[in-house]
């Protein structure tokens, strides 16, 4: 039972959408989730924006007991599965539980938790730590949390490889599925919001320190300062085709054709960076030739050195301005874990509705020979889509997706 | 410290709730008392979490392995209830 990989559910939780729905049409009219950090004080920081996904009441959608033991960005995670599980059909307790697995993406786990937990340890003393503690800080609690609250037993993991890592984990369900398992819930839903979690991003140097939500996150243009973090996430339902047909599943948002993952040289070696090569075997592995490719969702990682090396990649194997290329991250602020993931819907749902969001506030610099999707939605019959992302340290990952049959 | 001489079922409740949460299927204000945790949808951690806010708020040490051995509220108060006779 080894057939193609199909994307059967979406479910969003995104800074300028709640749901698919919503979070497609702010993306579709640019309408961004980034502002002010209303989390936890910022003025002492020199960052202090945001992609904070608003709205998210947890109590609303979880079960009581799961409240005390869950972080903010598990819980997300938890009601993000519920949705794409309900969007691909799936009754869980009505499916094997060992023919479903949960492989998901984090960068830092449970750091809101994890820094009140600490702040109790060292103020008042270990019997003040909450026994969840065990658990709710830890990069896999994502994974066994879906695991557990619905029933799925089989092959199951995280990937811990920054913004990469959404796209890894759902190449690791892809590889899984085609050892024969039937069903993968995976994707990535992220999110540090604290300030323990905030200083830690902000030692990368990366992070944008404008307060101006709509000049604060700006890649490839000549301004591009670094980028603003934000949360949230996308979990997908990924399925054996074959597995998919047996149950009577509906209609798939795609199919994950290709991927590939490198590794940066080390810094001054004077070696090329992975990302080319990532690029190229990604579309290796999918068997699509470059000029099958209609869209390209960039890494945009606003930092100038890091945007030249995507552009001049996206340029050397597609040619200048060979393939339309955007970033709708301009909209929610990069989410880590959740960022690739939430690139995979952007592409399947460009795909479905055969139109590119928009890349926002951006001006194209001149020195970058890509056509890049700014300002507005550009109407395009999207049938392959190449998502990157990029992860701190030298991660290079690419998917290649493609519309359903 | 609030030093409380006893530890009653409606106090116990309310510490099981603040510190586990509770099932929206189980009525934890009827007659839970011979009721095993687990049908009232508690595990071992919701109970070592339970204990360990006790000794915070009565000041007192709880055995952790007899805690967990408590499988029902009346079980679990009569060892509590022990300590803090115990203590006083």
């Amino acid at each position: 039972m080894s057939s193609a990989t199909v994307v059967t559910g979406i479910g969003v939780t995104a800074p300028n959408g709640l749901g698919t729905d919503a979070y497609w049409s702010a993306t579709l009219r640019g309408q961004s989730g980034i502002g002010p950090l209303t989390r936890f004080e910022p003025q002492q920081y020199p960052a202090r924006l945001a992609g904070e996904v608003s709205g998210f009441t947890a109590e609303d959608y979880l079960p009581n007991r799961l409240i005390p033991q869950t972080d903010h960005m598990t819980r997300m995670a938890l009601v993000a599965a519920d949705w794409a599980l309900a969007d691909a059909g799936v009754v869980a307790e009505q499916l094997p539980e060992f023919s479903m697995g949960v492989i998901t993406a984090a960068s830092a786990g449970g750091f809101e938790f994890g820094q009140r937990e600490l702040e109790a340890l060292w103020s008042r003393g270990g019997q003040y730590v909450s026994a969840y503690q065990s658990f709710a800080w830890f990069y896999a609690v994502n994974t066994g949390q879906i695991s557990i609250r619905n029933g799925m037993r089989g092959p199951s993991g995280v990937v811990v490889s920054d913004q990469a890592g959404g796209l890894d984990a759902v190449a690791q369900a892809r590889r899984q599925l085609r050892k024969g398992v039937g069903l993968v819930v995976s994707g990535g839903v992220d999110g540090c919001l604290c300030p323990w979690g905030w200083v830690a991003q902000l030692a990368s140097g990366r992070l944008s320190r404008s307060d101006d939500p709509d000049r604060a996150y700006l890649p490839f243009d000549a301004e591009a300062a670094g980028h603003v973090p934000g949360e949230g996430g996308a979990i997908l339902v990924l399925e054996d085709a074959e597995f998919a047909r047996q149950r009577g599943a509906g209609r798939s948002y795609g199919e994950i054709v290709g991927y590939a993952a490198t590794f940066d040289p080390k810094p001054g070696s004077g070696r090329p960076a992975g990302l080319r090569r990532a690029i190229e075997l990604a579309l290796a592995d999918a068997g699509i030739r470059v000029q099958e490719v209609d869209a390209v969702f960039a890494d945009a990682a606003a930092v100038p050195e890091l945007d030249g090396i995507e552009a001049e990649a996206i340029t050397e194997v597609f040619r200048p301005g060979g393939v339309a290329v955007t970033a709708p991250k301009t909209m929610t602020g990069r989410l880590y874990a959740g960022g690739g993931p939430l690139d995979l819907v952007a592409a399947l749902l460009s795909i479905r509705d055969r139109v590119l969001p928009p890349t926002i506030n951006v001006t194209l610099a001149p020195q970058y020979e890509i056509d890049l999707v700014t300002g507005t939605p550009r109407k395009a019959a999207v049938d392959v889509a190449l998502v990157i992302a990029r992860g701190h340290g030298g991660f290079n990952s690419v998917m290649v997706l493609r519309g359903g049959p | 410290m609030t030093q409380q001489k006893e530890l009653t079922l409606q106090g116990l409740t309310t510490i099981l709730k603040a510190a586990a949460g509770a099932d929206e299927e189980v009525d934890l204000e009827g007659d839970i008392l011979d009721v095993e945790f687990a049908d009232l949808g508690y595990d071992s951690l919701a109970l070592m979490e339970t204990g360990s806010r006790i000794e915070r708020q009565f000041g007192v040490r709880l055995n952790e392995a007899t805690v967990l051995s408590a499988t029902t509220p009346r079980a679990f108060l009569a060892v509590v209830n022990e300590s803090l006779a115990q203590a006083a």
